[in-house]
This record gives structure tokens, C-alpha cells and sequence, in this order.
């Protein structure tokens, strides 16, 4: 059980040295680095100690699975190749969890939902996974443009979701999540989303930490459940089936097992909360009007408000950064002052939305929308639009612009 | 892992269960020369368990499990089905998680087993029946056979989806009437064996359990094959006595029955030109040991 040694300040295969992730991430010295946000996600990978990632292709992820493959070639990831089907890969990535090892996977879309069975199973089997979805249209007719509505469907998976906004985030989530979802007391997965293409295949300028630190590796004996490697003495587990007997006791057992999942994402909210600053980011939280975003929806929004600034209109911001744990509290506080709470979204079904008005009082006060769907952009000007009609206040027609 | 490690401090000894304790002072682990012949005079891998009075899965798993020849380092996978019902009660680490997918779990498994413990022999073994095997979890299957992913996959073969109730299945033989083959199966029985050999598994074998011998043999033959060189693949018959109307004294007469030179599970066996050589390999250090051991023992005499 070599793991279960502090490893911190040796060195890896790589000659990268293994850095209190606390001084990595807060204390040293960064690189601002043009990159798109799948060289981002490699950079990220660089550091992370992943001992297995496993890939397959998918419009808008291939290309950060592809890269992360340039790694393995490299040597700084113990294992990596191409599965058969999204589902096929979320098994194997199980499959590598349950034998110890700290995995990555990166999805897409209709891939999530192909895979969709294989999450509640990690949350249930406590694999702390992390994977990457790089959101994109699921439904017909074909699309591959961006398109948010799979979030709203890992949502009740038992898994941790986080949303990220800029490349910047993904950066320092991806190593940020690893070091949430391994903690004994919570160890899920977690799925780390952006907007594809919007995150993706833009550039921007991420400040990087050093190429030459690195995570320490996962401990797996630090599990609140039997690493399947046979290094602990295995028990027969119980004389009858676990499921198969249609008594009190089995239900009773499932039962609390899902509740413990539960119990696992809301006991990650103070490790959240200590790593990424908090559930939410606020912003003038006494003004009127307050816009509620996750991903790169809180980007627009913020431009919104710089808009809506010039006509004197005054508007303050919520960016949820993590869905599960859901931010419920803060959401509340931060919105106590707001008479209107306008939510943008990048999907037909606003799931932000519903979300926030079963959290807030007098949840009428909640705006589901613009919405933007199938891809498409969301023009700052949209939610100006959207709040000064609100308002009644007079709106410029956008058609005017072509947008 | 090794037997050394599952020692009780001797202060706690008689506060252990006593299956704890059998365990412990007579269990397999870490005898090189484990076989079917320890079932019921040392500790076994398996306890009671829950399958039907009779059912041949039951001794097909007991045969396996005592034929493993690494058991203190070897993990297994199973898929939904009575397997699942049975590994509860197997002192072996083993993972249950999704229908058919059980190739691609032992994928990952192997890979992360090897990365962690470059310097050491973890088996894996994928135990499923053939709904999982053939019908859902086919193209897992093949897939984890054509990147030569180094393990063992072993059906269990009745047929049918004994599980849920008797159902239509692809190894099912064709013209059986089953439940959701209302008229009779509509196409032969999937030749998996053949598909095996061709997907490029090193050592493929179909057999009943009527042997123990020669069920000890195959899946020895399979671990060290799959150990070294990459996949390999075992086809059991364990036909479910219940869902095609046999009694519970009925099992092993219908797979005697079944194994006939003319039948559909008369021994067939394919051996890669590799394996063949590493085979080889092995029987001649075999027979040196007990070459060796024979010598000892007539002088020692």
C-alpha cells in the first residue's frame, strides 16, 4: 500500500514534482498560456496524476480526448485507449475505479445520454471519476451545436456537477474536483460540464500553474468502500442476495444506501466551498433585478448588465458553479433583495430556472429565460430585451442588428 | 494479497466469527496446488449458496472457484443474473454493475490492476451468463477480445435467461419453445466458440460440468493463458433444470448427455499457435515438479 505514503515532494516518472495541491493551486507561481479549452483540459490532465483515461470520439470532446492521448504517449498517464461506445467507456472507467486507479473521461451529448446508465452506478459503487461533458444538442434532428439540456439529466444521477464558465475554470476545476470527489467522506464522481465549442474551441488566455508540479496520486485505500484489488482480505458479504429477497430489510437497505449517496453530495458543500470559493460568485446582491447563470450563460449575462448599466438600469449577478451540491442557500441570500430574477439558458427546458424557483420565496418573481436552443447564440442584447420588456421598459427590435 | 494478510491477532481469535476463523486456518489461499479435490477438505471459496436445488451453475462455480490458481490475487466480474446471486458469497473481491457490460468493467479493472502493481500477477475473471455474454453484452465482449485485453471470460451457457424467467436467448439452441420465442427460436445458436477463436481469444474451450477434471484443467489452462499472452474465452453448459423441466437429480445426466461426440456441447477446444507453445512450457515445468517431487520422496523413503 505504497499510496497510503506521503509522496509530496518526490518526484514522478515525469521528473514532475508532487506538490501540496493547496500550494499548486493558490501559492505558485502561473503561466498566462493563448489556448483553446481542450489544450486547456490537457494541461490540466498534465498535472492531474490520472492513472487511466479512457476515450472515444464525439463532436466537441474529441479533440481534448485526442490530446489527453498525446499525454499517454508522453508517459504521463499510466494507461489510455480508445472504447467502443460511450457506454462501453463509462464501464471501463468503472471498472479502472473500482481497481484503484484515478480516472478520466471526457463526453458529449448524445454520448452522456448513451452512457446515462453507468452514473448512477458510479455514485452507487462511490467511484470517484471524473469526466468532462462538453455539452451539445441530444435530440432530433442531428445537431452538434451547443446546447446545455444533458446537464438536467445528470443532475439526479447521485454524481457531483459542477458548470464551468471559462476556460479558466476548467483549468483549475478539473484539479480542483479531483481533490472534492476523493475526500473519504464524499468520493462520487463528478461531471465537470462546459458549453461545447463555446469553452471548447475557443481561445483564451488561462494562467496555468507549473508544468513541473503535479497531484499527488489517488490513495484508494482512503475509500469508504473496498478497493477491488484483493489487497484486503475479502469477506463473504452476507448469506442470502442482496436484492432478490422482496423484504423489509433489502428495501431498507437500498434505501439508505441512496439516501447516503445524498448525504456524500451535500457533505462535499465544505470541501466546495474551500476549493472553488464558495458555491456562487455574486455581484451586486441589493440590486432590483439579479441574473441567475451557470456556464457560459453567466458570461452574457454579465455583459447584460454592463448594457443595461448605460441606460441606468442597475443589475446584479449569481454564478451557480455547482449544480449538485445545489447552492440553495446562498442562491436565497443572494437574491433576497431581487423583485425580478431573470435566468438565462442555453436549453429549451430551463432547468436552471425550475431549480431556482423551488429554492427562492415568492418564486414568481423568477424568470425562465431568453432561452437560446439547437445551438444557437445568445446575444447579450436578449436579455436587455427580456428584462426591459419585463420592465416595460421600451426594447429595441433585435432584428434590426441581424442577430 | 497473501495468506499472510488475513491473520487474526491472536488476542481476537476466538471473538471472529467462525467462518472468519475456517477461513483464516483453512482456506486455499496461497496453495499452489489447489484443485477440485480440496472441495469439502479445506475451506472453500464459496458458501452456501442461493441457487435452485441441483442447479448445475452451482457446481460449475465451485469447480472454478477452486481451480483458480491465484485466488488471494484474482478479481472477478460478474453481470446481472443468477451469478449475481451467488457472488455475495465468494471470498474473492468481485464487482457487479451493469447487464453485459461486464467486459469492459474487466478492461478497465486489468488495466488499472496492472498500472498500480507493475511487479505483480492480478488475475481477472469474467464470470456471466449468455444473455450478458452473447445477446447484450456482445460488443463489449468482442471489443475487450479484439484489443487483447488480458483476461478471462467465462459463460456460463444454459441457454436461456434462466434469470427473469426463462426467455429467449442467443445461445438458445434454434426451434426451442421459450417465452418470447413463442413459436420456436428463429435461428440457430450463436457459434460463439468460433467467433471467440476469430476475434483472436488464445485458448477457447466448450464444455459441460460433468468433469471436474477437466473443468479444473480449462480454466487453469485459461488464467495462465490470459496472464500471458491475452484473452481467453470458456463456454460452460450449466443448463437450468428449472426452465427446461428437469428435476433437481436431472443436471448432470443432461449435460452427460449434451457432451456426446454428435451433441451441440461435445468438448471443442481451439488453442492458438502461442499458446500452444506456452502450454507446452507449462506441462514440461509440471512435469519436472513432480519429477522432482517423486525423486525427493523416494529418497526421503
Amino acid at each position: 500500500m505504497a499510496e497510503t505514503k506521503s509522496l509530496i515532494g518526490t518526484q514522478n516518472k515525469k521528473g514532475q514534482t508532487y506538490t501540496d495541491p493547496r500550494r499548486m493551486l493558490f501559492e505558485a507561481p502561473r503561466t498566462p498560456s493563448f489556448y483553446t479549452g481542450s489544450e486547456v483540459i490537457k494541461e490540466a490532465i498534465r498535472r492531474a496524476s490520472c492513472d487511466v483515461m479512457i476515450a472515444y470520439p464525439i463532436t466537441p470532446q474529441s479533440e481534448a480526448a485526442a490530446l489527453i492521448g498525446e499525454l499517454f504517449a508522453e508517459g504521463y498517464i499510466g494507461d489510455y485507449f480508445r472504447g467502443e461506445s460511450e457506454f462501453a467507456v463509462m464501464s471501463q472507467c468503472a471498472g479502472a475505479a473500482f481497481g484503484g486507479a484515478r480516472v478520466f473521461t471526457t463526453t458529449a451529448g448524445p454520448g452522456t445520454m448513451r452512457a446515462m446508465e453507468n452514473f448512477p452506478m458510479w455514485a452507487g459503487a462511490r467511484l470517484p471519476i471524473q469526466m468532462i461533458v462538453t455539452c451539445r444538442g441530444i435530440n432530433s434532428p442531428l445537431s452538434i451545436q451547443p446546447d446545455t439540456l444533458e446537464i438536467s439529466y445528470l443532475m439526479n444521477t447521485g454524481m457531483l456537477v459542477w458548470h464551468a464558465e471559462t476556460a479558466q475554470d476548467f483549468f483549475d476545476w478539473i484539479l480542483k474536483g479531483y481533490m472534492v470527489s476523493e475526500e473519504p467522506d464524499v468520493h462520487l464522481p463528478l461531471a465537470l460540464c462546459c458549453d461545447g465549442f463555446f469553452v471548447t474551441h475557443t481561445k483564451d488566455v488561462v494562467q496555468l500553474t507549473p508544468a513541473d508540479m503535479c497531484l499527488p496520486p489517488y490513495d484508494p485505500y482512503r475509500s469508504p468502500v473496498p478497493c477491488m484489488d484483493m489487497e484486503c482480505p475479502p469477506v463473504r458479504m452476507m448469506r442470502d442476495p442482496f436484492i432478490m429477497k422482496s423484504n423489509y430489510i433489502s428495501y431498507a437497505t437500498h434505501a439508505s444506501w441512496q439516501q447516503e449517496i445524498w448525504a456524500a453530495v451535500e457533505r462535499s458543500r465544505k470541501h466546495t466551498i474551500a476549493w472553488l470559493d464558495g458555491l456562487i460568485d455574486a455581484e451586486n446582491t441589493d440590486a432590483d433585478i439579479m441574473i441567475v447563470a451557470s456556464g457560459t450563460a453567466v458570461s452574457q449575462g454579465r455583459e447584460a448588465i454592463r448594457m443595461l448599466e448605460d441606460e441606468g438600469v442597475r443589475a446584479g449577478l449569481v454564478k451557480v458553479k455547482t449544480l449538485r451540491p445545489w447552492p440553495g442557500e446562498e442562491i436565497r441570500e443572494a437574491t433576497k433583495h431581487a423583485e425580478h430574477i431573470f435566468v438565462p439558458e442555453f436549453n429549451v427546458t430551463g432547468w436552471l430556472a425550475k431549480e431556482i424557483r423551488a429554492t427562492v420565496p415568492n418564486s414568481d418573481r423568477v424568470h425562465a429565460g431568453p432561452h437560446v436552443c439547437g445551438g444557437m447564440t445568445m446575444p447579450p442584447e436578449i436579455i436587455v430585451s427580456e428584462i426591459k420588456t419585463t420592465l416595460g421598459m421600451r426594447a429595441v427590435s433585435l432584428a434590426g442588428r441581424g442577430s | 494479497m497473501s495468506k499472510e494478510r488475513i491473520k487474526i491477532a491472536p488476542e481476537f481469535f476466538d471473538i471472529m466469527p467462525p467462518e472468519y476463523q475456517d477461513l483464516v486456518q483453512r482456506a486455499t489461499y496461497g496453495k499452489e496446488d489447489r484443485g477440485w479435490k480440496d472441495i469439502g477438505t479445506a475451506k472453500e471459496l464459496i458458501e452456501e449458496h442461493s441457487l435452485c436445488a441441483g442447479c448445475p451453475e452451482s457446481m460449475a462455480f465451485r469447480y472454478i472457484l477452486a481451480s483458480l490458481p491465484n485466488p488471494e490475487d484474482t478479481v472477478m466480474v460478474g453481470s446481472t443474473g443468477c451469478t449475481s446471486l451467488v457472488f455475495p458469497m465468494v471470498a474473492v473481491h468481485n464487482i457487479h454493475s451493469l447487464f453485459g457490460n461486464q467486459n469492459a468493467i474487466a478492461s478497465g479493472l486489468k488495466r488499472a490492476l496492472t498500472v498500480r502493481f507493475p511487479g505483480k500477477v492480478k488475475d481477472v475473471v469474467v464470470l456471466a451468463g449468455d444473455g450478458a455474454t452473447v445477446d447484450i453484452g456482445l460488443d463489449m465482449t468482442l471489443q475487450a477480445w479484439f484489443r487483447q485485453e488480458k483476461f478471462t471470460t467465462i459463460c456460463f451457457d444454459n441457454e436461456l435467461y434462466a434469470n427473469t424467467g426463462g426467455q429467449e436467448s442467443g445461445l438458445m439452441r434454434k426451434g426451442f419453445v421459450a417465452k418470447m420465442a413463442p413459436i420456436g427460436k428463429q435461428f440457430e445458436k450463436v457459434r460463439l466458440p468460433e467467433i471467440a477463436r476469430e476475434s483472436g481469444c488464445h485458448y477457447v474451450v466448450q464444455c459441460t460440468v460433468s468433469k471436474p477434471s477437466v473443468v479444473e484443467r480449462v480454466i487453469r489452462n485459461a488464467v495462465f493463458v490470459a496472464r500471458e499472452l491475452g484473452p481467453t474465452y470458456i463456454q460452460l453448459y450449466t443448463p437450468c433444470i428449472l426452465e427446461i423441466g428437469k428435476n433437481s437429480m436431472e443436471g448432470l445426466q443432461e449435460m452427460r448427455d449434451s457432451e456426446k461426440p454428435t451433441e451441440r456441447f461435445a468438448y471443442k477446444e481451439f488453442v492458438s499457435e502461442p499458446a500452444k507453445q506456452f502450454l507446452a512450457e507449462l506441462a514440461a515445468k509440471e512435469k519436472e515438479k513432480k519429477a522432482a517431487a517423486k525423486q525427493l520422496a523416494s529418497q526421503e523413503a
